[in-house]
């Protein structure tokens, strides 16, 4: 079938089968291999990309639902050579280890703080609750967040 | 590398429509809502349906109301919907709660509440929520439509009455006054499934219990309910001793599975302890210290 899926803002029109999950569609059809597959059973969180500006699993997600949507992946976060303060706020923390859960912490991350610009400890936990990192013990995660958003509120950012 | 087994996809625009093509189809077509229950299973070749008719854009399955003293829960209405709604959660906690449990924030953005019961599976929340609300199911089919009470809507582990041919509208939760409602979950980690869940629903006059819905989930509760409980506790006053018994009424009348979440005896007393607590929250959200 055909689908024309908007990614990053640009559309992109594919033949596809039917059975094409949205995740092997950015990775394998668009080359888009910023989004993780780690359990390829909705319980990890790697595959978080945004689908109609709400953040999904794209390894329970058909392509085909994607057809005449936008999907917003981590390859968006930096704008013009400039990374997006939640990126710089993982780095600044060490928020990422080997970096295999970081695309998804970062896509469920911008669109909390998209949300609420100041957000608890406890509000960042809840909102990575289903997404597991087998190597930071979250607490940098949770700091990188809070960075983000305390140097984003601050306008501090640089590049 | 899991991928689920060829099929044709279809994208149903209408009630109509979704109907319509299940009639073309007729029982080789499969409804896709949030598809994390469906996907998984066919990624395992659980379900190996031929043609999925995906019901996401059927704006009429949207959307929650208040209506005749009803409130109406469309069936592709997502998780976080139902949870951060504010009417919802002030006429019946017990939903707010169950869906602060249910899988995890992105799970919820996708997962519906219609895909919920109808996947029926013993270990689902809502289905025991929504059935001690005392809930109905509207449901439609290519001629008729209806109005099914939600205890008689499931038949048994991942089956419902829900016809081949036909299609899970919303839910309808009757709304009365003088009540309140509340939902426990023990669960081995945040995000899993139920160890055993329990909802309970209550209304009083006074002291007295007047109506009553006990909802249980993961505990082999027939058709999610604990009817016994709920009969011994109409017309009673409340008192720690009468929702303590009806506790242990409700562990008596189930059957909890024996698998990797715990052995039967735990989980009966789990079913004990939770029906009472969930009772006495729900009680004293209504204003009765117990
Ligand atoms: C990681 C994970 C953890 C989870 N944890 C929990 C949990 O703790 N508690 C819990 O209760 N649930 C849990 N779930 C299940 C979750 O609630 C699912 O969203 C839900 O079971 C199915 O909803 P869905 O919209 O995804 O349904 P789908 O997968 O799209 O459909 C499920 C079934 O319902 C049918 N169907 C869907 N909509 C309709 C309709 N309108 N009319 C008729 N038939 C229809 C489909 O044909 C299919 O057979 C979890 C799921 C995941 C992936
Ligand atoms: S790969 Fe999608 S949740 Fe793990
Ligand atoms: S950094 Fe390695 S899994 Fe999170």
């Amino acid at each position: 079938m055909e689908i024309t899926v908007t990614v990053n803002g640009q559309q992109h029109r594919r033949s596809i089968e039917p059975r094409v999950l949205l995740a092997y569609f950015l990775r394998d059809e668009l080359s888009l291999t910023g989004t993780h597959l780690g359990c390829d059973t909705s319980n990890c969180g790697a595959c978080v990309v945004w689908l109609d500006g709400v953040p999904v699993k794209s390894c329970t997600v058909l392509a085909a639902m994607a057809d005449g949507k936008e999907v917003r992946t981590v390859e968006s976060l930096a704008q013009n050579g400039k990374l997006d303060p939640v990126q710089q706020g993982f780095i600044r923390c060490h928020g990422a280890q080997c970096g295999f859960c970081t695309p998804g912490m970062l896509m469920t991350a911008r669109w909390l703080l998209d949300r609420d610009p100041n957000p608890s400890e406890e509000r960042i936990r809840e909102a990575i609750s289903g997404q597991l990192c087998r190597c930071t013990g979250y607490e940098n995660i949770v700091r990188a967040v809070r960075w983000a958003a305390e140097h984003e509120r601050r306008d501090e950012v640089t590049s | 590398m899991q991928v689920p087994a060829q099929f044709e996809y279809e994208r149903a625009t209408s009630i109509a429509h979704a109907v319509q093509l299940l009639g073309k189809y007729n029982g080789a077509g499969r409804l896709i809502a949030g598809g994390h229950s469906l996907i998984p299973m066919m990624k395992l070749r659980l379900a190996r349906p031929e043609v999925l008719i995906d019901i996401n854009e059927v704006a009429e399955l949207g959307g929650i109301s208040r209506v005749d003293g009803e409130l109406r829960v469309g069936a592709l209405v997502r998780h976080t919907e139902l949870l951060d709604d504010d009417e919802v959660a002030q006429l019946f906690p017990i939903l707010r709660d169950a869906e602060k449990v249910i899988a995890d924030p992105i799970v919820r953005n996708r997962g519906t509440v219609g895909g919920s019961v109808c996947q029926a599976d013993p270990s689902e929340d809502l289905s025991a929520a929504f059935s001690a609300l005392r809930a109905y199911a509207v449901v439609q089919g290519a001629e008729t439509q209806r109005i099914v009470p939600l205890r008689d809507f499931f038949v048994g582990p991942y089956e419902t009455v829900v016809g081949p041919g036909e299609l899970l509208v919303e839910l309808r939760v009757p709304v009365r006054t003088g009540g309140s409602s509340a939902f426990l979950k023990v669960s081995r980690r945040a995000g899993d499934w139920a160890v055993g869940a329990v909802g309970a629903a209550v209304w009083l006059d006074g002291d007295v219990i007047t109506e009553v819905g006990i909802g249980l989930s993961a505990l082999g509760a027939r058709n999610f309910v604990a009817v016994e409980a709920e009969d011994f506790l109409r017309g009673r006053s409340v008192s720690a001793d009468v929702l303590g018994e009806a506790g242990r009424i409700a562990a008596e009348h189930c059957d909890p599975p024996v698998d990797q979440r715990g052995p039967a005896d735990y989980k009966r007393h789990l079913a004990a302890t939770l029906v009472t607590r969930a009772l006495q929250l729900a009680c004293r959200r209504a204003g009765r210290e117990v």
